[in-house]
Formats: C-alpha cells, structure tokens, sequence
C-alpha cells in the first residue's frame, strides 16, 4: 500500500498529462467537426505545456525569482531552492503562440464555412466529391 | 473510423502510461531536465544581468533569438488571419440599422438609401442588436481602464516579479477585446483601428530587432545587450537589464496589437462592419 501511494505521488502528473494528450488526440481523430478537431488540438497542446511545466517542478523549491539579489542582504545562490526556470520560459512563449495558432486555425474554418456552408468533415468531403472537375478548378481560383 | 480511433488512441495511451514509470519523478531535483544548464542559469541570471526574476532574464538574454521569433511567429499569426478573412471591396451591406438615440426608435435603411452618418442623435447598430445591459457596460467600462494599468505593470515589473511582454501584452489585448464585447467594434474601431493595430503588431516586431541590430552596430553580437553600455552612466550588467526591458516592451506592443487584430478579424469576419 506504502509503494503505491508513493508511486502515485512520484507519477501521478504524468498520468494527468497522457490522460489529456489522449483526449486532444481522439478529438482530433475520431470527430468529425473542424471547432470540435481544433478544440482537440487546444488540449493537446494543454498537455504538452502541464508536461513541461511539471518538469520543472522541484520538491521543496520556491518560485525561480531571487530573494533579496540586490544589496547586502544578497547570499550565495543554490540551484536545489528554485525551481527549474528554462521549461517555464519555453511555455510562456508556446500559451501566447498557441492562442495565436488557435486564431489561425478558426479563421481557416470560418473560410471553410463560408465556402461550404458546413463545418462537418464528411458533408465537406461529399461536396468536393459531387462537384463536377471543371467547377472544382474554377472554384479553386476563388480560394 | 471512430471505433478504430479509439483502438489506436488507447494503444498509444498505454505506450506512453508504460512509459511514465520510467521519467523522473515529480518534484525530483536530480532529474535530467533540472541538472544541466538550469542551475546555471538560476546561479549566474543575477551576476550576469541583475534581473532577479530569472525567467526573464532567459526569455529575453539567454534565448533571446527564441523569443524574437516566437514573436515573429505571433506577428505572422495575425497577418494569416488577415490574408486569410479580411474582405477589402467596400460592398455596401443589404441594409444597415440606425437607432434614434433619444427614443430608441430603429431605423431600416436599405441599400442605395441615404445615411444619417453624421448626426448625433443616430447610432448605427448591428443588425443583431440587442438592448445593452447597463450592468455589464457600466462595469466594463470602470474595470476596463484598471485591467490596462495592470497590464503596464506586469510588463515594466517583469524584472522582479511574475511578468514580462507576453503576459502583459495578452492582458492590454484582452482589456480591448473586453471593450469590443461590451460595446462594439465600430466604437472600439475608432479607439484603436486596424491600421494602428497592424503598425504596433509589426512595430513591437521592429522593436525587437532593432535592439538587437543596435547591438552589433555597437560592436557585439545580436542581441549582446552588454553593448549598449556604451551609453554613459551603464555598466555592460546594468545594460543588459535595460536591453531585456526594452525588448519586454516591444514584445508587449506586438502580443497586443496581434491578439486584437484576430479579434478584430475573426469576430467580424473580416468586414470590420459589425462584431459580436
């Protein structure tokens, strides 16, 4: 009992993590809706950045912002009472990155949409299909 | 395909459950990701920079290639959406909808008729309009302005506390995106246009490289902010803290003008005539 506690405690975000990546990627997979498919690409990249995160995490350090660095108050630093700073910095830039991917993303669906009237990936595919191959050129300058 | 989805979903899933045993455990300090360059940078941020908060100084100094094209990335973001959704050919809509302002009186002008455009006591609305609620715009419009100082805040105090462009930029945006929800977007639109919107997003990008630019012209490498010592009164450390500020600062423009230019975009559909 004692070692599965200890086990769940050592491990536990990264079940947290697969359990979100396997989410984001069924949604990405299996549903057939683009804002549904996008919103599963947004949870992926959610458990990308919580992996990340806890990474960094370090038992009984505090947050990587030096206590008194300035004047005579200042000591000698140790690595072992901050946290690992550098998977912090790669995910502040990756949330504002991926707030603007996920802008891209819904104004290509919104051209879909307004292209096909439909957001359903099968109903899209159908209507490519049922087009005759010199309206599909033509429509494809329009694009 | 669903049920074949699920198959592989749950495969991959297992892999990865198999693997976790073996990754470090959560808070280890020994573990490979905390043990190579990170005390370094944790140990030497201070001596090397004077920024306590050593996130910054890493995004600004140590990676400061990485965050210039991260922005680079976000300010090319907003250009797609705008490549992507802007309709530039000034057709004029079927028909628009004006509303008396002093008796609540709605006007239906219809395409080709004349506009009571310059009038005060006529306010052009969306065509889903509906009554504002005095609440909602009362407290956008108090809480608005203290969401902006805070903004300024977290970008200038990133030296020392939680903080820094990115964060601060997404608030300012979110301030004005907040004003666009509450109100509209014509009247956010005469606040801050599209043009200026577009002028900082690439303007934030600029600021960046140029600071980086004036680095080598003052003799070292891109982005050595030690270099701009050369200003009287500025140790090569102390000029370091000023060189992140000041690229703090251009990343801040940029994050904000981009998140507003995508809302802009996205919520109008490219026509910038009428928001959510």
């Amino acid at each position: 009992m004692e070692a599965i506690t200890t086990l769940i405690i050592a491990k536990y975000n990264y079940w947290a993590v697969i359990l979100l990546i396997v989410i984001g990627l069924y949604a990405m997979i299996a549903k057939k809706n683009l804002v549904k498919k996008i919103i599963g690409m947004n949870i992926f990249q959610t458990a990308i950045i919580l992996f990340y995160v806890s990474i960094g995490a370090k038992r009984g350090a505090t947050l990587p912002i030096i206590v008194h660095a300035h004047g005579d108050a200042a000591h000698a630093i140790h690595a072992a009472d901050y946290i690992n700073p550098l998977p912090h910095v790669l995910m502040l830039t990756a949330i504002v990155v991926s707030v603007a991917t996920l802008g891209v993303a819904l104004a290509l669906a919104m051209k879909i949409y307004f292209h096909y009237g439909t957001l359903e990936e099968d109903e899209i595919q159908k209507k490519i299909m049922d087009r005759e191959p010199d309206k599909v050129a033509t429509s494809g300058e329009h694009l | 395909m669903k049920r074949l989805g699920l198959i592989a979903i749950m495969v991959f899933g297992g892999l990865l459950f198999s693997i976790s045993f073996e990754l470090p455990d959560l808070g280890d300090a020994r573990s490979p990701a905390s043990t190579h360059v990170s005390p370094y940078y944790i140990e030497q941020a201070i001596h090397d920079t004077s920024v306590p908060n050593v996130v910054t100084a890493i995004l600004a100094d140590y990676r400061g290639y990485d965050t210039l094209f991260e922005t680079a990335v976000i300010f090319s973001a907003g250009l797609a959406c705008f490549f992507l959704l802007r309709i530039t050919d000034r057709k004029a809509p079927k028909a628009r909808f004006y509303r008396h302002l002093a008796t609540g009186l709605t006007l239906r002008v219809e395409k080709g008729g004349r506009l009571p455009e310059d009038t005060k006591e006529f306010e052009r609305i969306d065509s889903a309009w509906v009554p504002s609620d005095v609440i909602i715009n009362m407290t956008c419009r108090l809480v608005v302005p203290f969401i902006q100082l805070f903004a300024l805040y977290v970008i200038a105090h990133g030296h020392h506390s939680p903080g820094g462009g990115f964060q601060g930029g997404v608030i300012f945006g979110a301030a004005i995106i907040l004003y666009a929800i509450s109100n509209n977007l014509r009247r956010t639109l005469r606040r801050t246009s599209e043009r200026t919107s577009a002028l900082l997003g690439s303007g934030g990008v600029i600021i960046y490289l140029g600071t980086g630019l004036l680095c080598i012209l003052l003799g070292a490498g891109f982005l050595n902010y030690s270099s701009l010592s050369l200003v009287p009164g500025l140790d090569p450390v102390s000029a370091r803290s000023y060189g992140i500020l000041i690229v703090e600062i251009g990343v801040g423009i940029a994050v904000t003008a981009v998140m507003v230019w995508i809302y802009y975009n996205l919520a109008s559909a490219g026509k910038l005539d009428e928001g959510l």
